[in-house]
């Protein structure tokens, strides 16, 4: 497979990197930057956990070129933390156990991080509209609202 | 109390975050997959096109000749089985002389990147003599049927008979006898994070290291040193981080060990990631079972009698299933007062993947049935369903007809709690159509008594480490897979210890460096680690004690331990800080490292009869659950509005855990009882994937409110126990037993679909016209 140069700016930071046309996002992230933040939890858009912001908007990295980010912003969960403190998000679902195995975290979290910059104070059903394509297995999703709700709350 | 330095607040009984959160929400936990794998061979599995055959020649011939592949080994490569169960080792990492189910593996290849390894399967020929198939457990059991397993005939795995009490003559003595028979599909884990393992292979000394996905480490450890033929002390096994288990990966799995022997043959490192399909594949979740439950009732609701035939598909390898079958008869005891019960228990082998345990282990399928039957009665005889359940309570302490010991019994104050917070009297009574509600009960094990091996070694060992700097290593092999095990060992250390939370760290699951734990099964971790953490904690703190002593020239029984201070009881200004006592313990003897342990005594180990190892335990959690549903009447669906319930937990050593848990586990239930199926086309899988296997999504999951009900446990560590599993079971019946309400319809069997129910509406209304 032929490989071209993508150029795109991840977390903020701008990369070049040889890419052959076939990779998927989530294994560029994965594989070619190292960031496994992202992670892969079925055969391909089943259950959100690879999703990522491109652009702000989410996104299932695991059925996405990478070489159609190409001159985009793409955010992961490892670009959430600044300056290694815990964004409003990640702290949330830390303290009010939105996490459990922590396996669809980054992709739950990311996928509420573009609600949020839309919509800063959802309702429930907001927020449920929002992950419905988001799989948790662990938590029934009581404690995931309940850490999306007290994030959108933090004005810190 | 001294003045001064007071100690710090308790640990136990407080809503903290989990100990490794930080990790999980910045994406720094590292799972298998994620591990820095160099240069790691990419290791692919071929598998069974066929659902029961006999292996004539598996030709790699081709395969081995594609440049890029480096190794590929075959069912040649090992003939050891393994399994969970010693009696019961009959499985293969790769499938010898015969294949017993779509999917099962075969041969598995070691090449240099993902498309070499996928063309290399695709040039593997298998040659087989097909045998019948079965599928279903009837055909499976009928006369002439081909047997699975050579040694044993009519495909029955074990049989169990069991009976205590005069059943006949309860029958004889109640009211009211009803039968009825539950249908309940096969489920299956759907952990979020795929199978996945990194074996590495040290050729110059023979040892293996393996990272893998496993809540046993040690069972891994043992099968992989038996399949290998190598010493144990050869092995090493590790458990990163996991993405769940639910009872998944409580037996070592065969991919586990096809990493280990291809990282060997390959020479090297080998990563194996299942895609999501072959994780349905591997399986080992909970069979589809078959109950005819009969109950015997007085006119007052007692219960006089129980009756349970149940049949469960058990899929082609051992796995866990005898323990299985045995808990499903031995848990319809010790919830209720039933003077007596019969039981006929059968699993059957069958051609499909294994099946093995999950959550609520045996016991979720029984439970519909009886709480959906007892609705049913106290229905007819015009009882509250509350005011069943507590005409039938036990009086703890007590010792059931099939030898249980319940120390601690909080269901009644559960009862209270559900009846009260959904306001049960008065929002059942002014219900919308379409609308019902229902409620049911459940019960678990906080840990099984007889561990799965007999060696005579204690059933928990926990070391602390404490060193020069103040800082304190919790060394456990109890595997953590989201539940929060770590940190509630955590936290029972501290408080034991009454120390700042960030003196400690745990480190779990390295068999080179933590002692063995049996692992994360039947909810044992809370309550026999943390024993074993608590004795611990109690010795190191009699060793500072003692220093504290010296360094201020008393008597031990003179010291008062203030967690980050010392101090003579009762003397203002004598206090010494935590480190200088520290500093003193270690004189002459340098680093500690103190060990705590914890047994299950013998009169906890359950009576004598044949099978009475499975379901004994030191302690039993208790639930209630209510359940308010909605159906719309022109597509069938079900909408879970609401559910209340309440857990006794013994203690609840972190509540927000506890919620957790509990959230988690009734909502699996709710997964259960109205979408989750496996559903297979002769054996081939016809939704592995998370689209057609319905697990709800957040849209239509419902809110859970929990009750946490504390009975103090005796034996329990601060008086805790189970949390995670038994409040799965009483979803089901609850939401069935709300159905009824809701349209007057028993649905005996689960899934509740659209479509069962849109067939069941259109009966009705065909009787009625």
């Amino acid at each position: 497979m032929a490989k071209s140069i993508l150029r795109l700016t991840l977390n903020g930071m701008p990369r070049e990197d040889a890419v052959a046309d076939n990779t998927l996002l989530v294994d560029y992230l994965r594989e070619v930057t190292r960031q496994t933040g992202t992670k892969m939890g079925c055969d391909g858009g089943e259950c959100g956990a690879c999703t990522v912001l491109v652009d702000g908007q989410p996104r299932l990295s695991c059925i996405s070129l990478a070489i159609g980010c190409a001159g985009h912003h793409v955010e992961t969960i490892e670009g959430q933390t600044q300056g290694g403190r815990l964004s409003r998000l990640q702290k949330a679902f830390h303290e009010k156990l939105g996490s459990q195995c922590g396996y669809c975290t980054p992709g739950m979290i990311m996928a509420a991080e573009g609600l949020l910059r839309k919509n800063p104070a959802p309702t429930d059903q907001e927020i449920r509209n929002a992950l419905g394509g988001n799989i948790c297995r662990c938590t029934g999703y009581v404690k995931i609202i309940e850490s999306v709700r007290a994030a959108a709350g933090d004005t810190e | 109390m001294t003045a001064g330095i007071s100690p710090p607040e308790p640990m136990v009984g407080r809503r903290i975050g989990l100990i490794d959160g930080v990790e999980k929400v910045s994406g720094r936990a590292d799972y298998t997959a994620d591990l820095d794998h160099g240069p790691a061979l990419v290791g692919r599995i071929y598998r069974s096109p066929h659902a029961h055959a006999e292996i004539v020649r598996v030709d790699v011939s081709r395969a081995r000749a594609l440049p890029g592949v480096i190794a590929i080994i075959t069912g040649d490569d090992c003939d050891t089985p393994f399994g969970i169960i010693p009696i019961v080792q009959n499985e293969f990492p790769m499938a010898r002389d015969r294949v017993r189910y779509r999917g099962e593996p075969v041969a598995a290849v070691a090449a240099i990147d993902d498309a070499t390894a996928e063309r290399a399967l695709r040039l593997i020929k298998m040659e087989v003599r097909p045998l019948p198939a079965y599928f279903e457990a009837d055909t499976a059991r009928e006369d002439g049927a081909v047997n699975l397993h050579d040694d044993r005939p009519g495909n029955l795995e074990r049989e169990v008979h069991t009976e205590f009490g005069d059943v006949d003559a309860g029958f004889k003595n109640a009211d009211l006898v009803c039968e009825e028979t539950y249908d309940c599909a096969e489920v299956t884990h759907v952990h979020m994070e795929p199978h996945a393992s990194l074996a590495d292979w040290d050729v110059e000394r023979g040892r293996i290291t393996l990272h893998s996905v496993t809540q046993v480490p040690y069972y891994v450890h043992l099968r992989v040193a038996q399949c290998m033929g190598i010493d144990g002390s050869h092995v090493r096994v590790v458990k990163p981080f996991i993405g769940g288990g639910f009872g998944a990966r409580t037996e070592t799995l065969n991919f586990e060990i096809i990493a280990c022997l291809m990282a060997r043959a390959a020479r090297g490192r080998v990563r194996m990631k299942l895609s999501r399909e072959e994780t349905f594949l591997t399986h080992r979740g909970r069979p589809r079972t078959k109950v005819k439950m009969k109950i015997g009732m007085r006119k007052d609701g007692k219960m006089t009698a129980c009756e349970a035939h149940v049949e469960q598909t058990g899929g082609a390898y051992g796995g866990y299933g005898i323990v299985t079958i045995l808990y499903a008869g031995s848990l319809l005891n010790a919830i209720y007062d039933i003077p007596a019960v019969r039981y006929d228990g059968f699993r059957v082998y069958t051609n499909t993947p294994p099946c093995g345990a999950m959550r609520g282990h045996g016991t979720v399928d029984v439970r519909h049935a009886f709480e959906s039957l007892t609705d049913a009665m106290a229905r007819q005889l015009n009882l509250d369903p509350f005011a069943v359940r507590r005409a039938n309570l036990l009086t703890a302490p007590t010792r059931t007809i099939n030898d249980l010991e319940v120390r601690s019994y909080g269901l009644p104050q559960c009862l209270d709690w559900v009846e009260q917070h959904s306001d049960w009297h008065n929002r059942k009574s002014k219900q919308k159509p379409g609308s019902g509600m229902g409620m049911a009960c459940s019960h678990y094990v906080s840990g099984a008594a007889k561990p799965v091996h007999w060696t005579g070694e204690p059933h928990a060992v926990v070391n602390l480490k404490l060193d020069f700097d103040g800082g304190i290593t919790i060394l456990t092999g109890a595997a953590d897979i989201g539940q929060g095990s770590s940190t509630i060992l955590a936290q029972v250390v501290a408080e034991v210890l009454g120390i700042e939370f960030d003196r400690l760290t745990v480190i779990a699951n390295d068999s080179r460096i933590t002692p063995k734990d049996n692992g994360s099964y039947s909810s044992r971790v809370t309550f026999m680690v943390g024993n074993a953490a608590l004795h611990a904690a109690q010795n190191l703190k009699s060793i500072l004690t003692e220093a504290a002593a010296v360094k201020l020239d008393v008597s031990p029984a003179e010291i008062e331990c203030l967690g980050e201070a010392y101090a003579i009881e009762g003397q203002q200004g004598s206090e010494i800080p935590f480190n200088d006592v520290v500093t003193q313990a270690l004189v002459d003897t340098g680093t500690l490292t103190v060990k705590g342990t914890f047994t299950v005594p013998r009169e906890f180990q359950g009576g004598k009869y044949r099978g009475a190892g499975v379901g004994p335990s030191m302690a039993y959690s208790y639930s209630a659950t209510v359940a308010k549903i909605s159906i719309d009447d022109i597509t069938g669906r079900i909408t879970v509005d609401h559910i209340w319930v309440a857990h006794d937990c013994g203690k609840a050593l972190n509540p927000l855990s506890v919620e957790g848990q509990v959230q988690g586990g009734v909502w699996m239930g709710v997964g259960q009882a109205i979408s989750e199926e496996t559903r297979y086309f002769e054996g081939l899988p016809m939704g592995a994937n998370m689209l057609d296997y319905r697990v709800p999504s957040i849209v239509e999951s419902p809110n859970i409110d929990v009750g946490i009900i504390e009975s103090i446990d005796p034996n329990g560590p601060f008086g805790a126990k189970e949390a995670s599993e038994g409040s799965l079971s009483s979803t089901l019946p609850a939401i069935a037993n709300a159905v009824y309400d809701a349209i007057g319809i028993r649905m005996n069997d689960t899934p509740i679909t659209p479509d069962r129910v849109l067939s069941a509406l259109a009966k009705q209304k065909r009787r009625a016209g």
